[in-house]
């Protein structure tokens, strides 16, 4: 093989390892600069609005629970969904288990929250299947909606439960 | 991308990327890329070396090709929203160092040099190349079955079980294998095993479950003491045992590479979990105090240490150190531009020229150019593993991915920095680059892990399911 195509092979061939490189660097720009703030539950959400053909929001909630909810109850929230606070995003299956919020580590949404306690509040399922929140004994207290919790509450679909920072609600 | 403002109590805004958030048509085309680079390297070596391009360019190709579409349609089908970074890199880096072990099968003098020791050469490249399928197996098991990181959190303190067993049972009579010294591997089915490489990624279990827990206690009941913070000895203590008893294991193993390996994903693991600077103070006395300790009293690390010191001095005695010397001289002849893949002469190094001084090949066919921008690749892991841990919810994930792509940095920094003299040489290999099934295997299971936890990370906020009953985790369609 000649000396010159080698050569060319040679400096070729760093010069493809550095593109790679580069191209690399260029995929992750877009975690500096292409990002933007999305309004969850406004505009995103509005073609599916649409296609969810069966959905029945109940009263008083905002438009941003839909799904089609082509299979089980009407109007059963399906998983339990933090859309505030530093957990956002997370979500929990509701499978008829009781959900325990708080700091401590066995709970089942363990909160990150300064003003939640370590055993905060349960949200279970009662007998005829409806949710129920029930503050337990915290410190700064749930809150459904704008009313702090004394009694065990139902849960409507949708309606913010709020721990300190961070919010939850029932979603289908 | 999955970090979250609260700009108002009606909506919550997500900053999320503009245009596709999966990004998994971009992985396929850096996937393309990577696996056309290695395939240019092969035909590259090959003219070279006999002036024809290798009969094998196209199955090599196909393969390498397949593997990576494999573990494309899987990230595709079961973490679509991963960061598009880590299979491609990791399939450039396996593929390169494929190449290269190729590379240094057709040396004669490495042939001769294994004829005279064992009687036999046999090629390194083909159980290479299935080493990496069944990493790549590993890999897509992992995605497959494990679908989301927070069910390991269950599994703490048997992975601290299973982890010391792992460290244990190269010394189980039988089992274990002494191989030049070094008593790492256990032989299992006709294959030898390096059981640490996985003990690296299970231990990181047990640290993130463990930190996780006892986090606050660690970082805030302190006391001060000498202007640091010392945590209480019953929030310490456990992990302090754990880690004490898997680093004497390993000094007993004559596995110092890894040893500090685990030390220093732990400080790193503490540091991150607790925020206390006093840490990284503390694992570096610590370490500086291990070392001089372990270099005055073990002989063969006496001797490693000696060849750090005087890489060219042992000529003039014994030469039996004349490894390190070699590298170093392979990487001084590659200078900035290298001698092209093929044209150099890495293979002086003899023994472990294709694991654990595979990088001295690198540094000189490649120079000083390739050899930066195989670093930078690592480099490259390593941030989306860091950004997969910022980005991560939960406390659980954020300190596996950092303990995770801790112990990658660490282990490169060890290999690096051996074989081009920065630091004593303590013989471990080079991930994804170096021949050596469990390394290739553990750290594609190691990548999967970082892209399920970027997967859990980078998946924008949940819309309802379609089908409720269908949804055991939430896999969540937009």
């Amino acid at each position: 093989m000649s000396e010159l195509t080698l050569t060319v092979m040679r400096l070729g061939f760093l010069a493809v390892l550095w593109l790679f490189v580069i191209v690399a660097v260029q995929v992750i720009r877009s975690d500096l600069f292409g990002t933007r703030v999305t309004q969850r539950g406004s505009r995103r959400e509005a073609p599916r609005q649409q296609a969810a053909a069966r959905q029945t929001p109940p009263p008083q909630q905002q438009q941003r629970q839909q799904g089609s909810g082509s299979r089980g109850r009407r109007g059963a929230p399906t998983k339990l969904v933090v859309s505030e606070g530093t957990l956002t995003g997370t979500t929990v299956a509701l499978q008829g288990q009781t959900i325990t919020l708080g700091r401590a580590h066995d709970s089942t949404i363990v909160l990150d929250d300064d003003y939640a306690s370590s055993r905060h509040a349960r949200i279970y399922p009662d007998r005829d299947g409806q949710w129920i929140v029930e503050d337990l004994g915290s410190t700064n207290g749930t809150y459904l909606d704008r009313t702090r919790l004394t009694t065990p509450t139902p849960v409507p679909l949708g309606a913010p439960i709020r721990i300190g920072k961070t919010v939850i609600e029932l979603r289908k | 991308m999955s970090s979250t403002t609260n700009t108002s109590t009606q909506h919550t805004s997500t900053i999320g990327a503009i245009g596709a958030p999966s990004r998994r048509n971009t992985e396929l085309g850096l996937l393309l890329f990577a696996v056309a680079i290695p395939v240019f390297a092969y035909a590259n070596v090959g003219l070279a070396i006999n002036g024809e391009v290798p009969s094998g360019l196209l199955a090599y190709g196909l393969g390498l090709g397949l593997l990576a579409g494999v573990g494309h349609l899987v990230v595709r089908k079961f973490a679509a929203y991963a960061d598009p970074l880590l299979l491609p890199l990791a399939t450039l880096l396996n593929g390169l160092g494929l190449v290269v072990i190729w590379r240094l099968d057709q040396s004669e003098r490495l042939q001769q040099l294994a004829e005279r020791a064992y009687g036999t050469f046999s090629p390194s490249a083909p159980n290479q190349l299935m080493f990496s399928a069944a990493g790549l197996a590993l890999f897509v098991a992992v995605l497959v079955f494990m679908k989301d990181h927070r069910i390991l959190q269950r599994y703490t303190y048997i992975s601290m079980a299973v982890a010391l067993v792992l460290l244990l049972l190269p010394l189980v009579p039988g089992v274990g294998a002494d191989v030049f010294g070094a008593k790492i591997w256990i032989n299992v089915a006709g294959f030898s095993i390096q059981p640490g490489e996985f003990a690296k990624i299970i231990i990181a279990i047990f640290f993130a479950g463990y930190l996780m827990v006892k986090r606050d206690a660690l970082a805030l009941a302190s006391r001060r003491f000498m202007g640091l913070y010392l945590p209480r000895g019953r929030d310490l203590g456990p992990i302090i045992t754990i880690w004490a008893v898997s680093l004497l294991i390993l000094i007993f193993e004559n596995d110092l590479g890894s040893s500090l390996l685990f030390f220093g994903m732990f400080v790193i693991m503490l540091y991150v979990a607790t925020e206390r600077t006093s840490w990284i103070v503390i694992g570096l006395l610590m370490s500086a105090g291990g070392a001089v300790g372990v270099a005055s009293f073990a002989s063969h690390v006496q001797a490693r240490v000696d060849a750090w010191l005087d890489p060219f001095g042992c000529y003039k005695t014994s030469g039996a150190c004349e490894q390190i010397g070699q590298s170093i001289m392979s990487f001084g002849s590659g200078g900035v531009m290298g001698t092209g893949l093929g044209q150099g002469n890495s293979d002086l190094i003899g023994f472990a020229a294709n694991s654990d001084f595979i990088f001295s090949t690198f540094g000189e066919e490649l120079g000083l150019a390739g050899v930066m921008a195989v670093l930078l690749m690592y480099g490259l892991i390593i941030e989306r593993g860091i950004r997969t841990a910022l980005a991560a919810r939960d406390p659980f994930g954020k300190l596996f991915a950092v303990g995770l792509s801790g112990a990658f940095a660490l282990q490169i920094f060890v290999v690096a920095g051996g074989v081009m003299g920065l630091i004593p040489l303590t013989g471990m290999t080079m991930p994804f680059l170096a021949a050596g099934g469990s390394s290739v295997i553990a750290n594609w299971a190691l990548i999967a892990i970082l892209i399920r936890i970027s997967d859990t990370a980078r998946r924008p906020a949940p819309t309802p399911a379609s089908n409720p009953d269908a949804e055991m985790t939430q896999v969540v369609r937009p």
